[in-house]
Parts: structure tokens; C-alpha cells; sequence
């Protein structure tokens, strides 16, 4: 849309003004990490920061949250009956979000916004969040966004892009909605004619510095069973604890669990983050579970991300190469190594149907 | 925006034991705004969260037929939390149901062909519905043969007894129930696995003629092969799925075999889909 100067001496203003018609989350460093929170009046977000230790899909997508409402009471006339909950829906903004962790939420959206079904909490939390993004200049060795479909200046999902220069931020507004954040801070100074040159160029340098790599390429013509049936998930799996840090981190895993939670005479049904790594999530009541073993808990993680979504939604790899999973795995699983395993099997064309 | 998880209220009206060991019971239910009755549409073959409030959410497999109008009706197996609970409860007393949900059997691509339903254990509650919607009077006429070939442990775990029977005096299904064994001395019907009975009492294969297999997991790993020998197929068998299901709506990621959801994609697949994806059911 349009490309803007916001002097960074003028940020800490235009961010108090901009708080009386957004509710602002930003990263704020508590102890040794970085962590989005929602900012208290006049706080500033920390953008000394690499990336969040943990990603920020709990602002639109909470570990926990309240689905529905009930009584037991049976002196009440709605006694079992259960009730939708109010949301708050007012507009917010969360910024110096990670291009990848916002690329993150268009990949997930697939999931809960669907022509048959939308799931209301997820919907509504996403659309009245305004994404204002901070571009990567120092990525860590264990980014791989550039080849994980995203890249560290990477717009898809934001609103406004934010690049650090200095004295001022370059802020490309790339939504109506950026613009009215844009508006509500007050900040109306339209970058100069280089601006997008300079953008351009601090782009090519931060994706430059970019090294490490997923191939992802034979994943897509990869035969779904020649894939699940290779014989490297034993090795893959072997070290594995079934922790479910590395889905809990990561910004694109979007499993959960549905519970009733009831105290005295009235509860609530909840909603809490679920993870495939554990056998309790497949488990039949019969005792069967099909997919009872590490191995099968290990190979769905990367199947769903590298496969089945690939082949699904035609939208590349269920991933945004952030490395969070990478950095936070206490065994050492890497899944660039594992995609590389896939992406090699099914190029070597082994990876065909076998019963 | 219309909220998928939000269940309609039901009633218990009826509560009947169904089997001898009183492990499965059947619920028939009415709902208390008579217009969620008409949002609730459903075919033969789909399923439904029963939604006991306070305790959660079971995927079961809707035993009543769109044909009958005014309840729904779900035969449940005693097994976990929720279904315990449900077990206690009353008529009278007040849940929720979410759906429909899922696929059905293929109606649509079954017109003017042969059916056979291939059935064991408490997984004759699909099948009942579809029985059921076939024998309607206006739709009898858009289905050829009708076999159906049932199996439980004993005579006392059938479902749906007297159903069976009258189903039994009718000329136009061909009724094939059977019972791993039995001591009484009356029982007039067939006694053997139901892969023993298929083998022996499946109408031929043919395009014309299409299987539906429900059942535990040893039914059809065993009944396959006799479908394989007698020349069915693998796009005309049909055959539905269980997996552990929470959100029902292909959202909460756990029920899915390779790339497809049993509760949106499925829960019936034909054997040749399924032959291409990884069999985690």
C-alpha cells in the first residue's frame, strides 16, 4: 500500500496513542527470554531480541481457553444445556511479531477456516488482531525461513512490516488494517522515494545471512505409504522422549483436546493444546491405540507437516523454518535433517507404494 | 458465525438394554427446540458427539434412519468415562448432541445396485440405520438385492432383536445372522464367524454389487480376504472407520489416517482408499 517513516523518537508517543484504540502485546523480556505479553500502559515492546523463546500462537490460539459454559444446578431452566461464552473482540495489535511466526497463522488458518466448519475462537481472535511485524536482521543459525516458504522480511500475514534503520523504523503498510494502526499512532510521514530500494536491500542482506536449509522439492510426488513405510523412522524415533516440546513451541502445530471442567454445580468445556506426541491423544477406549508406539508418534509429526498438509492444502510444508523446535528439542531431533531423509527417499523413487 | 462446538439440547425419551451383558444400551432422544431437529439432516452412515454435559464429548454412530422422524437414536458400548456416565442417566434427563458429522455410505453411487452389509459385534448401529432407510418403501425400489450378513458372540448380543426378526419374515432382504456359538437349542439361524458365513452366503461379486463392512478389527481383517476370493472390488467395498475423535469437524488432529480425517473425510472409505493411505485405525 504505502510506505512510512516513524522516527524512533516518535514511537513511544504514537504507541500510547495508538493504545486507545488497540490493546498492544509485544515481546517483553522476562529473566533470560523474550515472551509476548500484552503491554501495560506506556511499557515499550523490547525489540532486542532474536526471536521469542516460545512462539506467539497462544494470542490468537491460548494453551487454554473457555469454549462453552454450564450449570447443573436443576433448579435453573437451562440446567445441561451448554452456552457460547462472550469474547473479547475489541481490535488489537501485536507487535514486532516474526515474519515466520506471522507467516505461522496464514498456515494454520487453513485448518480452522474451512468451507465446512469455522472454528469461532480461533476466527475471531485472528481477525481482530493486527499484525505488525519486525524484520530479522540477525536470524540464528538454526533459522531455515528462506526455504520453509517464508524468509525474514517475509510480508504474508502481516499488516504492517517494520524494518529497523537506525534513527527511525521503515514501516511498509501492507493492509487496511495496518493503516488504521498506522493512523491511531499518529505517524503519517511518507518514507522518501529510496525507502523500498533500502527495504529491498536490507532484505537480500538478512536473507543472506540465512544458511542452513530444508529440501523440500520430491516431497509433494512422494508416495504417501513408500514414505510411511521407510525404514529410517526407527532411527529418527530412537532418541526420542515424546516430550511434545517441540509441538508445543512450534507456531504451526494446532492439535488440541476438549475437556469438562466442573466445580460445585456449574464448569466450563475447555479447550487446551493437545500434542501428538503423546499415546493418550490416539487412544481408544478399547485399549487400542494406532499409534501406539514412539515410532508412529514420531513419524505422524513429520508426516503431517512435511506430507499430508504438503499434499492437503498444495500450500508447501506445515512449517515456517523459525528452528524453535530445532534450538528446543532435548534429544536433538532436527527436522531439516529428517525433511532432507524424505525429500531424498522420494527423489530416490524407493519411496512408492509397498503394502 | 455459526459455533461447531456448541451442541443442540436434547432429552432422554427411552433408555432399553440391548444385549445380555447390559453393556450396550440404546438411547432414544428428542430435542428440546424442535427446529434443531430439522438442522440436525443426516444420512445413513454419519455419526454424532453425544455431549454429556460436565463429563465431554463420544463420537457414536447415528442407529436411527432419516426415514424415522421425531428421535434420533444411538446404541452406545459401556466402555470409557462419558459412556459410563450416560449409562446411569435417566429418561428425562437433559445433554446435548453435535452434528451430524462425517460422510455416509455411498447412496448416491448404490442406486439401482445390489447391497451387501457385512456386520459384527455393536457396529451394526450404521447398518441399522441403513437397513432401515433401503427397506422405505419409496427408496426399496431404487436398490436391488439386499443381503445382510450380522454376527455377534451369542444370540443374546445381537442388536436389535426384534428387528432382525421381522426383517427375517420379509421376501425382500436377504437376512444372514450367525453367532461365534451358541448351546440354545431353538436358535434356527446360522452358527460361525462372520467371515465363514460371508464366504458362504455373499451374493456374487459384479459391478452391480457393492459391500459394506462394519465391524471390529479381527471381523474385517479376516473378512477381506474371503471379499478378495469372491471377486469384490476394492472401490465397491465400503467400510467405516473408528478413531479417538474430540472436535469432530477435522479440526483437533488426532483422529487422521495419513492425510484424510476419519470424522470430516471419513468415517466410510472405500478398501481402495484406503489401501493408499497409512493404516492408523
Amino acid at each position: 500500500m504505502k510506505m512510512i517513516t516513524i522516527p524512533k523518537k516518535e514511537w513511544p508517543a504514537g504507541l500510547a496513542k495508538a493504545a486507545g484504540s488497540f490493546r498492544l502485546f509485544g515481546p517483553v523480556k522476562e529473566k533470560e527470554f523474550h515472551s509476548f505479553k500484552r503491554l501495560d500502559n506506556g511499557q515499550l515492546p523490547d525489540f532486542s531480541f532474536l526471536n521469542t523463546r516460545l512462539s506467539p500462537k497462544h494470542l490468537v490460539y491460548p494453551q487454554s481457553e473457555v469454549m462453552l459454559t454450564y450449570s447443573l444446578d436443576e433448579s435453573r431452566a437451562d440446567h445441561h444445556i451448554m452456552k457460547e461464552t462472550a469474547a473479547d473482540t475489541t481490535p488489537r495489535a501485536v507487535l514486532g511479531i516474526r515474519p515466520c511466526d506471522a507467516k505461522a497463522f496464514v498456515l494454520v488458518r487453513m485448518n480452522f477456516d474451512t468451507p465446512d466448519y469455522q472454528d469461532p475462537y480461533w476466527l475471531r481472535a485472528y481477525e481482530s488482531t493486527t499484525f505488525v511485524g519486525l524484520g530479522c536482521e540477525s536470524p540464528c543459525s538454526s533459522c531455515f525461513c528462506t526455504t520453509a516458504g517464508c524468509g525474514p522480511f517475509h510480508e504474508e500475514g502481516l499488516d504492517v512490516l517494520l524494518a529497523d534503520a537506525g534513527d527511525h523504523f521503515l514501516a511498509n503498510v501492507l493492509t487496511e488494517k495496518g493503516a488504521a494502526w498506522v493512523a491511531a499512532g499518529g505517524w503519517t510521514q511518507t518514507a522518501d522515494a529510496k525507502a523500498g530500494e533500502r527495504l529491498a536491500a536490507m532484505r537480500k542482506a538478512a536473507e543472506a545471512k540465512i544458511t542452513s536449509e530444508v529440501q523440500t522439492k520430491n516431497l509433494n510426488a512422494a508416495e504417501t505409504t513408500g514414505l510411511y513405510n521407510a525404514s529410517f523412522w526407527e532411527e529418527v524415533s530412537f532418541a526420542c522422549i515424546n516430550c511434545g516440546t517441540c509441538t508445543y513451541s512450534c507456531p504451526t502445530c494446532w492439535c488440541f483436546d476438549i475437556q469438562d471442567e466442573t466445580r460445585g454445580k456449574s464448569g466450563v468445556r475447555m479447550r487446551h493444546w493437545d500434542s501428538c506426541m503423546y499415546p493418550l491423544f490416539t487412544l481408544h477406549g478399547t485399549g487400542h491405540n494406532p499409534r501406539g508406539t514412539k515410532l508412529h508418534r514420531v513419524r505422524q509429526r513429520f508426516m503431517h507437516k512435511l506430507k499430508y498438509f504438503v499434499d492437503k492444502y498444495d500450500r508447501g510444508i506445515q512449517c515456517v523454518g523459525c528452528g524453535r523446535c530445532v534450538r528446543l528439542c532435548p534429544v536433538n531431533i532436527d527436522i531439516r535433517r529428517v525433511c532432507g531423509m524424505m525429500n531424498s527417499l522420494a527423489a530416490s523413487g524407493e519411496a512408492c507404494a509397498i503394502d | 458465525m455459526q459455533n461447531p462446538y456448541l451442541p443442540y439440547p436434547v432429552r432422554i425419551d427411552k433408555i432399553a438394554v440391548e444385549t445380555e451383558d447390559k453393556n450396550l444400551k440404546t438411547f432414544t432422544f428428542s430435542f428440546l427446540n424442535p427446529e434443531d431437529e430439522t438442522r440436525f439432516a443426516y444420512k445413513a452412515g454419519q455419526f454424532a458427539e453425544l455431549s454429556v454435559t460436565g463429563q465431554g464429548e463420544i463420537p457414536i454412530g447415528i442407529a436411527s434412519s432419516p426415514t424415522e422422524k421425531g428421535f434420533v437414536m444411538f446404541t452406545v458400548n459401556k466402555v470409557g468415562r462419558v459412556s459410563s456416565f450416560l449409562h446411569a442417566m435417566k429418561p428425562g434427563d437433559i445433554m446435548g448432541i453435535r452434528g451430524p458429522m462425517g460422510n455416509w455410505y455411498p447412496w448416491e453411487k448404490m442406486q439401482g445396485k445390489n447391497v451387501v452389509i457385512i456386520g459384527g459385534g455393536f457396529a451394526f448401529t450404521t447398518l441399522r440405520s441403513s437397513i432401515v432407510y433401503m427397506l422405505q418403501p419409496e427408496n426399496r425400489k431404487n436398490f436391488g438385492e439386499i443381503h445382510v450378513i450380522y454376527g455377534a458372540r451369542s444370540p443374546g448380543m445381537l442388536l436389535y432383536r426384534e428387528e432382525l426378526a421381522a426383517w427375517e419374515r420379509r421376501d425382500d432382504i436377504h437376512m444372514h445372522i450367525t453367532v461365534d456359538a451358541t448351546s440354545d437349542p431353538n436358535w434356527k439361524y446360522n452358527v460361525g464367524f462372520v467371515p465363514a458365513i460371508t464366504e458362504k452366503k455373499a451374493p456374487p461379486a459384479g459391478n452391480d454389487t457393492y459391500a459394506i463392512v462394519c465391524g471390529p478389527p479381527i471381523m474385517i481383517k479376516f473378512t477381506q480376504p474371503v471379499l478378495d476370493r469372491l471377486g469384490y472390488a476394492h472401490g465397491q467395498i465400503i467400510m467405516s472407520l473408528e478413531n479417538r475423535m474430540k472436535c469432530g469437524i477435522g479440526m483437533c488432529g488426532r483422529c487422521n489416517i495419513g492425510k484424510e480425517f476419519v470424522c470430516k473425510d471419513g468415517p466410510v472409505f472405500t478398501l481402495e482408499q484406503l489401501n493408499k493411505t497409512p493404516r492408523e485405525y
